[in-house]
């Protein structure tokens, strides 16, 4: 990857916004780990449109609903991570991309759904789920992880210098 | 490796400790909010039913005398269902794999009881149920059989077997108090559908029989098996609530269902119906296939609104607050929507005063709205919305929790203890979305693909009394508490007067 043509008010803008990106799923993941009776069971619920049925089923079977409730939270810790230090960045990438897409087609914004958790604002097709998750796919497309992260220091040989 | 490279490989790990540091405030803040609560509401009350083992060795032996909608109810509760119902959860588990009805039924618990004797005035009732009872092997229709029960044309003769241990009675109402008496009498344990009686004065004589005979007696208010009373006749009790002033409980239905106007079955008619034996007890009338089916529009087989529907709710304010019977009864109220020949009202308020409680219980139904209203019990520190899911909202205008309202800790508008079955309880740690949830009772429905049937539960907690020569839950004291109050409420509507309970005498005045 050419790393020499991002500028420095290109490379700050890009290392703020995959460190914002981190935090905000490093803390979500946090919560959720440190609040005693957390689970995905109502958000599951609240699911509609295309693929409401299919999060429905999920939320009705005790294991499976384990499993999303631990993928969730470690999920999120372990890509949130990844993306603060700049370790292994591009697989949390994709990784974080597919989770957000589950989030997004859990809960589509699209016209007549009516979701139980009140939105701040009003959204049609493009909501923040879809923002943070295209936001993702620019950081894939310019990485900055082997400039300022711990990838640097594992790819340093194959990085240029 | 050069300085330069280890600086910026590094340059974001400080982050970590900004976020580590805003998780460990967050958690320091919730732990203050938890804290703050005066009685650290933790609510531990469970409904011992659930657990309880059912003693293998010998079966009981059941008889059903009625085998309407209520009685197929029960019979389902207690496992025996038709085959055809069986055939048609097996089509709907294939159609939609959220459709879990086979599968809970499978899980329900085999009560170790057999079902022997049937009876019903109307012969295509009495043939599902005898269907029911064979079917034991739970397959649908065709699966095994077990032995089928054996019909008896009158509950006379079904009481004269003594081969049967107890009887299940879910008869029209004016049916209720006359058979458990003779049921009773005959040395049979009794579950009986409410309300338990039909006439004030059969009320004192089925408590009479009732106890003379030392029979286990079970009122049908399977809402008592709900976890939610236990959890909430504990919050109250630990005073969260704080003085409780006023209860509102309420019947809201919109549908001809819901307001009695049932099917007429194409296959009822004057053979298959012993109509003779329907009036029993009630005025005389001419053959009716109206009043056959749709027997709660008229006081002449039904006890209206105030027996048929409140007692469900009375009967879970008193096993939540103990109320037992009400100093005075206000009612009024009318046939303002189906004017369709009834004789009993469709919609009712009714007034119960408890001035030794210092309360209030405000009954108010509609068999024309489907608003929500729910059941409130309201104190001056918080109140209290109950059902299948328990929910405290605390006042703003509270003294008790006057500080925390204040400084935030405590938020009026989103529940301050939300408890709903086989979730955890929702408390000031739980994350804002899911009391989000619990505050909209989103996290019901079916929970790990289970909902526990309330009748399966109120008829093992009878089958567990029998076996114990004890009494059950709803036993026959609290339904006399149960038909009194219910019989004031009618009475204050018929009579158009202010009834009164005489304590010393025990007789309304």
């Amino acid at each position: 990857m050419n790393t020499k043509t991002f500028s420095t008010p290109q490379l700050t803008g890009l290392v703020l916004l995959r460190v914002a990106i981190g935090w905000h799923f490093l803390y979500e993941g946090l919560i959720k780990i440190a609040s005693p009776n957390w689970s995905s069971y109502g958000y599951l619920m609240d699911s509609k449109g295309f693929m409401g049925s299919f999060f429905h089923s999920l939320a009705a079977q005790d294991q499976i609903l384990h499993f999303a409730d631990l993928l969730n939270m470690w999920g999120l810790v372990a890509i949130g991570l990844s993306l603060v230090i700049g370790l292994f960045s591009r697989p949390a990438i994709i990784a974080g991309i597919i989770l957000l897409a589950m989030y997004y087609v859990s809960h589509p914004a699209f016209l007549g759904l009516d979701y139980a958790l009140p939105s701040e604002g009003s959204y049609f097709i493009i909501n923040k789920t879809f923002i943070e998750l295209l936001t993702l796919y620019v950081l894939f497309v310019f990485p900055t992880s082997k400039i300022i992260g711990l990838d640097r220091l594992i790819f340093r040989n194959s990085a240029s210098e | 490796m050069k300085r330069r490279d280890l600086l910026k490989g590094l340059a974001t790990l400080p982050i970590l400790g900004a976020v580590g540091y805003g998780v460990y405030k967050k958690q320091e803040l919730d732990m203050l909010s938890l804290k703050s609560k005066p009685e650290q509401i933790t609510l531990k009350a469970y409904n011992p039913i659930v657990e309880k083992e059912v003693p293998q060795g010998k079966k009981l032996k059941i008889g059903i005398i009625g085998t309407g909608g209520r009685g197929r109810a029960i019979l389902e509760g207690a496992g025996f269902i038709s085959p055809e119902a069986i055939d048609d959860w097996k089509k709907g588990a294939l159609e939609n794999k959220n459709d879990t009805r086979y599968e809970e039924y499978l899980e329900q618990t085999d009560l170790n009881i057999e079902l022997v004797a049937v009876c019903d005035v109307f012969d295509i009732n009495a043939e599902k149920a005898i269907k029911a009872g064979a079917n034991i092997y739970r397959e649908g229709s065709d699966g095994k059989m077990g032995k089928a029960p054996v019909r008896y044309r009158t509950y006379q003769e079904l009481l004269a077997n003594d081969a049967i241990d107890a009887v299940i009675i879910a008869t029209p109402d004016h049916w209720h108090g006359t058979i458990t008496i003779a049921a009773a009498k005959a040395g049979k344990h009794v579950y009986c559908e409410k309300p338990m009686t039909w006439t004030v004065a059969e009320t004192y004589e089925v408590v009479k029989a009732v106890k003379e005979n030392n029979i286990a007696f079970q009122l049908g208010h399977q809402n008592r098996q709900n976890e939610s009373y236990y959890k909430a006749k504990e919050a109250i009790e630990k005073g969260v609530l704080g003085k409780v002033n006023l209860i509102e409980v309420t019947t809201n239905r919109n549908s001809p269902n819901g307001a009695w106007v049932y099917d007429i079955h194409p296959e009822a008619n004057e053979k298959t119906i012993d109509w003779k034996q329907f009036i029993g007890p009630a005025p005389d009338h001419e053959f009716s296939l109206e009043r056959f089916f749709r027997w709660r529009c008229w006081w002449d087989y039904s006890t209206g609104l105030s027996g048929d529907l409140f007692t469900h709710d009375y009967d879970a304010m008193n096993q939540i607050l103990k109320l037992g019977i009400p100093d005075s009864a206000i009612s009024s109220g009318g046939i303002y929507y189906y004017k369709d020949g009834r004789t009993v009202p469709d919609v009712l308020t009714s007034v119960f005063e408890y001035p030794n409680k210092d309360l209030t219980l405000l009954y108010s139904a509609s068999l024309a709205s489907n608003k929500r209203r729910g059941r409130s019990i309201m104190g001056h520190d918080a109140y209290m919305e109950v059902g299948g899911n328990m929910k405290i909202y605390v006042d703003r205008g509270s003294t008790k929790y006057k500080e925390e309202i204040k400084s935030g800790k405590i938020d009026p508008k989103i529940p301050y203890f939300a408890y709903t079955p086989g979730q955890g309880q929702i408390d000031a740690i739980t994350s804002p979305t899911q009391r989000y949830f619990a505050s909209r009772g989103l996290l019901h429905s079916y929970h790990g693909g289970k909902r526990i049937n309330t009748t399966h539960l109120h008829v093992k907690d009878w089958l567990n009394a029998i076996r114990t020569n004890s009494q059950p839950s709803c036993n026959v004291d609290r339904g006399f508490e149960e038909a009194i109050t219910a019989h004031m409420g009618t009475i204050a509507y018929r009579e158009k007067r202010k009834v009164f309970w005489d304590a010393e005498k025990q007789v309304i005045v």
